[in-house]
């Protein structure tokens, strides 16, 4: 190819322009090497997208391989727009988590938006019909009005969004910390179910087939979001607004219904969002995972706004656009359908024999790339690894130097903080603003310890959470990481549901900086092994790097999202105390675990000592056993115990249902520390309610599987007194109250002024 | 023909609740900006459209007003014609 | 018994009534594209919820154009029975079939949750299968369901009978705490005069399986069942 062809005039190939695309001087060094000539301009935009870490993973692949990925029962593993498992009766559900970490940050609204419509294109482009969203938020001290801002801009965002394309919310994190406050995360999970045989991957398979961009027109908006993604954010990322892309719900839910009826009608071989990157990422990727190549002309390609350069339209990032491989021949049929859902559709090209990813202008060669090495090819990197020596300093640290200068004298007012404290107390001010039961087959909505929805036309249901607790990462990458786990498949079995597997985002700093790196290497160790031992595979996932503000690098956060099976949807359990008279029985062992835990933070102003130690074999049976109880319909509420401790998951369990807080009258006998014992977060624990006459057969199955267990109280009547004694102190107080302070405290913070919101956001 | 930019500003009916208009008002007021006495957030909706003269310009815009763009239970709506032929 | 419903582009909610139909009311149910002209003549019409049209300009304003309009607008003015719900009751009031309109939620949010509702008139096709005063648990799902409309339609439905749900705490008080949305004394459902159509904000379809939560809005379908067939309450209805 002769570069004399192109049509415009393109900038010339410097230095400098290669390390304004992010690529080193080596990587460009390959990319000549691949073409044996220099890149034009448009091959170096998207060499320079196809090969960021968004779309290349080139820091984290080869961390990524140590990942657990199959098991019988997994149909897609990672490398497709998202993870597919079969759940039985004929059915398969896909699953995945995608980040909008650094628009949100910009934009927190559209930010937010655009992060929902972007996951749920990734499952319904596997063929799957969206059933259920789920978000895992992080931001700073909402005390800050900007803080606030964005945080209420995120929710109403993601609500938005999913409330209009009628997907129900069924689940999520929301924690606030200063680590997050420059850089704040944005996750969402979705989840789709299909007939397995409706199962589709995105292949442009079959040369000569014809390729059509369908939906929304392609604008400048977003280009380079991939880079943009994979880059620090400093105080210029304000400047970078205008790249920032608008959401359109409308027209995703007229391309959920259209993608839908195009895969189900045998029209098409192939479908992707046009996410990340593109046309251009789209389009090689579905030609390299089928081995062929395609001839595309942007020309083609309708665009909202003139003279659009091919550069540009290849990177663009608009939303709500996908990219169809039809069967030749079925064209009109294809168009039909796309018709009646008032969408556009244009064939912009073909499939080819000869894996050359080219790319026309008005019928001139403006890009020509082998495929392969194009998409495959990206260079990955084992980077430096070295544990930051003051995050050492720290976990040496011992907890009880803050306890012994300042001693634990009134626990119910340290009860009474930690309720009130936004990443324990109620996230109904959250979810509230979001759909929860559209589409009716919502059997737990947000507020549980997992959202449940029963399979239509089965006795199943599938049940989904999303977990991590930075904070422990920080203080332990592995151990963190493997309480993230493991802390996911607790949640599960506390709804009755057998954890199956995993995707995951992996959210952490500058992969350059070794004490970063190491965090990241580490924690996908603690995730390989906890998901080896729970059988729950790694389907896919996400990675976001490069998220640090001038204030530095956010805590290292790999989220994970779980999905679980319930065989009888009817018999899952919920989290609320039920009946007066019910005996509440601790399953799992208290032990003096107080490093890292929210009583620190909260009470001391304190992030230090070790992360909770974690046992996974014992994690292993505590979930064995609590899915046999759940099985046996011998529960009557169960609930992790996780941040603030065992006191806070048991007052949990008595304030949750707010029209009709329980009373508690609690006695713990263990030999610890006052502290450890009622706020301590020690790990493997869960909290049952169960009727009397069942106490018996609770202890004895407990026996058996090996997980100590104790009858340590009684659930008390409405409106009356929460109590748990120690052998050194009481907590005492009236149920209403601290019901009250638990399902105010977010709304009291977050209906202060904030700056003033941008955007209407009607729903 | 004539060409014509038609500005049609939609705002809250007099006297309903303007619970947005509310909110912009306490964020300019705790922004010190004391002399705002009364915030109505509404919007606006720009037309280009072809007529013979401004009269039936602005007839037709009316006529697309009453028919879709204002709901006259709860909104009122003014028209701004501009000729740029 | 027939039942059809309205999908316009942007409808979410219709699998659910589609669902709440075969179910609960055993009925043939259809769902009818917006730009169809017939609705093959069905026992009872329903529009459902979602974003039509993204609620862009207004909810329900450029849906209630829709070519399958007119003939569900000829269908309530010949005294057949129309369900609005959410996204449905704004196409009923955008296309004139009921008084008023919906705006804005006066907390600026949109509301997702369980709220109760009371009964206000358990004489209507809508509503035989409660009690006068019954409170029901229901969900709501709304970002625009604050009801308004001038004083004298308001004094009009409230003579008439013709509001038929209102939004209560859980004694059955008519609060004004909770009254989330805001709505004009607190009306969650209207009907219109000749008493065929039904419009309320919060969702009896998604109300009708133990399993979720909920039987509460079980009633609404199958009053109509009992109206359509002439049956009496409890008889047709089986489960």
């Amino acid at each position: 190819m002769a570069t004399a062809n192109i049509p415009r005039k393109e900038p010339e190939i410097t230095p400098e322009l290669v390390a304004e695309h992010g690529l080193s001087e080596e990587e460009y060094q390959r990319i000549v090497e691949i073409l044996g000539r220099a890149p034009t301009f448009t091959e170096l935009g998207v060499f320079s997208a196809l090969w960021s870490e968004h779309c290349g993973y080139k820091n984290s692949k080869p961390l990524l391989r140590l990942l657990p990925t199959e098991a019988p029962w997994v149909l897609q593993g990672p490398g497709e727009n998202a993870g597919v498992i079969d759940i039985g009766d004929g059915f398969a559900l896909a699953f995945k988590i995608e980040s909008h970490n650094h628009p949100s940050a910009v934009e927190p609204y559209q930010g937010a938006a655009t992060g929902v419509g972007g996951i749920l294109r990734d499952v319904f482009t596997m063929g799957a019909r969206p059933i259920a969203v789920l978000d895992s938020l992080r931001f700073g001290q909402p005390t800050s009005p900007r803080v606030r801002y964005l945080f209420s801009g995120a929710v109403r965002g993601a609500g938005d969004y999913g409330n209009c394309v009628g997907i129900p919310n069924i689940g999520g994190e929301v924690f606030f910390e200063e680590a997050y406050e420059g850089n704040p995360l944005v996750n969402v999970m979705a989840l789709g179910l299909m007939r397995k045989e409706q199962l589709i991957r995105a292949t442009a398979s079959g040369p000569g087939n014809p390729i059509l961009a369908v939906g929304a027109r392609t604008g400048r908006d977003g280009i380079h979001g991939a880079t943009f993604a994979s880059e620090e954010l400093s105080d210029e990322s304000d400047a970078k607004r205008p790249q920032v892309q608008v959401g359109d719900p409308f027209t995703e839910k007229l391309l959920l219904e259209a993608s839908l009826e195009l895969i189900y009608s045998g029209h098409i071989v192939g479908i992707q969002d046009m996410g990340a990157a593109g046309l251009a990422s789209s389009s090689s990727e579905m030609a390299a995972r089928a081995g062929t190549g395609v001839d595309i002309d942007v020309a083609l390609v309708p665009t909202r706004e003139p003279d659009m350069t091919a550069y540009e339209i290849l990177l663009s990032e608009s939303q709500e656009r996908m990219l169809v491989v039809a069967k030749a021949g079925h064209e009109d049929e294809v168009r039909k359908i796309l018709e009646k859902w008032e969408l556009e559709a244009a064939v912009i090209g073909r499939v080819t024999d000869d894996g050359i990813y080219r790319v026309r202008e008005n019928g001139v060669v403006v890009c020509e790339i082998p495929g392969e090495p194009l998409v495959k090819g990206c260079p990955t990197y084992v980077r430096e690894a070295r544990e930051s020596e003051t995050i050492q300093a720290l976990r040496a640290w011992d907890p009880y130097e803050a306890e012994r200068a300042r001693p634990l004298a009134d626990p119910t007012a340290a009860l009474r903080r930690l309720l009130a404290s936004p990443n324990i107390a109620s996230k109904a001010w959250v979810y509230n603003q979001f759909d929860s039961t559209v589409r009716g087959n919502t059997v737990q909505e947000p507020g549980g310890a997992a959202g449940v929805l029963r399979i239509e036309g089965t006795r199943r249901g599938v049940a989904a959470t999303v977990d991590c607790n930075g904070r422990y990462v920080y203080l332990n990458p592995r151990r963190g990481a493997m309480i993230a786990v493991a802390e996911a498949a607790r949640n599960l079995v506390c709804v009755g549901a057998r954890p199956r597997a995993v995707t995951n985002n992996l959210n952490f700093g500058n992969p350059l900086k070794p004490e970063v790196y190491y965090q990241l290497r580490e924690a996908v160790l603690g995730i390989a092994e906890a998901c080896k031992r729970f059988e729950t595979p790694v389907t896919g996932g996400n990675v976001s790097l490069y998220n640090e503000s001038p204030s530095g690098a956010i805590y290292p956060t790999p989220v994970i999202g779980m999905v679980g099976i319930l065989d009888d949807v009817a018999r899952h359990v919920t989290l609320p105390f039920r009946e007066p008279g019910n005996a509440i029985v601790l399953l799992g062992a208290n032990t003096d675990e107080l490093g890292g835990s929210e009583y620190l933070k909260v009470i001391h102003g304190r992030v230090g000592g070790d992360a909770p130690a974690v046992d996974l074999d014992a994690e292993k049976r505590l979930q064995e056993l609590v899915l046999e109880l759940a099985d046996r319909e011998l529960l009557a509420s169960a609930n992790d115990c996780s941040e603030g401790g065992l006191a806070v998951c048991i007052a949990e369990c008595a304030v949750a249902d707010r029209l009709k807080p329980l009373g508690v009258d609690v006695e713990l006998s263990d030999a610890l520390p006052t502290a450890a014992l009622l706020f301590g977060e020690a790990q493997g624990r869960i909290v049952i309610s169960c009727a009397e006459e069942h106490v018996e057969e609770v202890l004895r199955a407990a026996d058996r599987h090996g997980v100590p267990a104790a009858r340590i109280g009684t659930v008390g009547e409405p409106g009356g007194t929460f109590t748990i004694r120690t052998p050194e102190a009481e907590i005492r107080a009236p149920i209403a109250e601290l019901a009250e302070i638990y399902h105010t405290a977010i709304p009291r913070i977050m209906d202060e002024p904030t700056t003033l919101a941008g955007g209407t956001g009607d729903a | 023909m004539n060409e014509y930019v038609i500005d049609v500003s939609i705002t809250p009916r007099e006297g309903l609740l303007d619970p947005q208009g509310k909110v912009v008002l306490n964020a300019l007021r705790s922004l010190d900006f004391d002399e705002v006495a009364d915030v109505k957030v509404g919007r606006l909706i720009r037309l280009r459209i072809l007529a013979p003269n401004m009269e039936v310009a602005r007839e037709r815009a009316d006529e697309m007003c009453r028919r879709l763009l204002a709901n006259p239970v709860t909104e009122e709506y003014e028209l701004e014609l501009e000729n740029i032929s | 018994m027939r039942v059809a419903i309205v999908t316009f582009p942007g409808s979410n909610c219709d699998h659910d009534c589609y669902r709440a139909a075969t179910e609960v009311l055993h009925a043939d149910a259809k769902l009818i594209w917006h730009r169809e002209r017939d609705l093959g003549n069905p026992d009872l019409v329903i529009l459902p919820g979602g974003f039509s049209y993204g609620d862009y300009l207004r909810p329900g304003a450029i849906a209630r154009f829709s070519p399958i309009m007119e003939e569900v607008v000829r269908y309530a003015k010949a005294g057949r029975p129309v369900l609005g719900i959410c996204n449905g009751f704004h196409i009923l009031c955008e296309a004139g079939l009921l008084p008023g309109a919906l705006v804005r939620n006066r907390t600026l949010k949109f509301l997702g949750l369980d709220v109760f509702v009371r009964v206000e008139n358990a004489g209507t096709m809508f509503t035989s299968a409660y009690t006068e005063g019954q409170v029901l648990r229901l969900p709501i799902a709304h970002g625009e369901g604050n009801y308004v409309a001038d004083a004298a339609t308001l004094e009009a439905l409230e003579a008439e009978g013709r509001v038929v749900f209102r939004y209560v705490d859980a004694n059955g008080e008519a609060t004004d705490e909770a009254n989330l949305n805001g709505s004009m004394r607190n009306i969650a459902g209207i009907i219109n005069e000749r008493g065929n159509v039904l419009g309320l904000m919060p969702h009896p379809e998604r109300a009708v399986s133990a399993l979720l939560g909920s039987t509460d809005g079980r009633g609404i379908f199958e009053s109509i069942l009992a109206a359509i067939q002439g049956t009496p309450l409890g008889a047709a209805i089986a489960g």
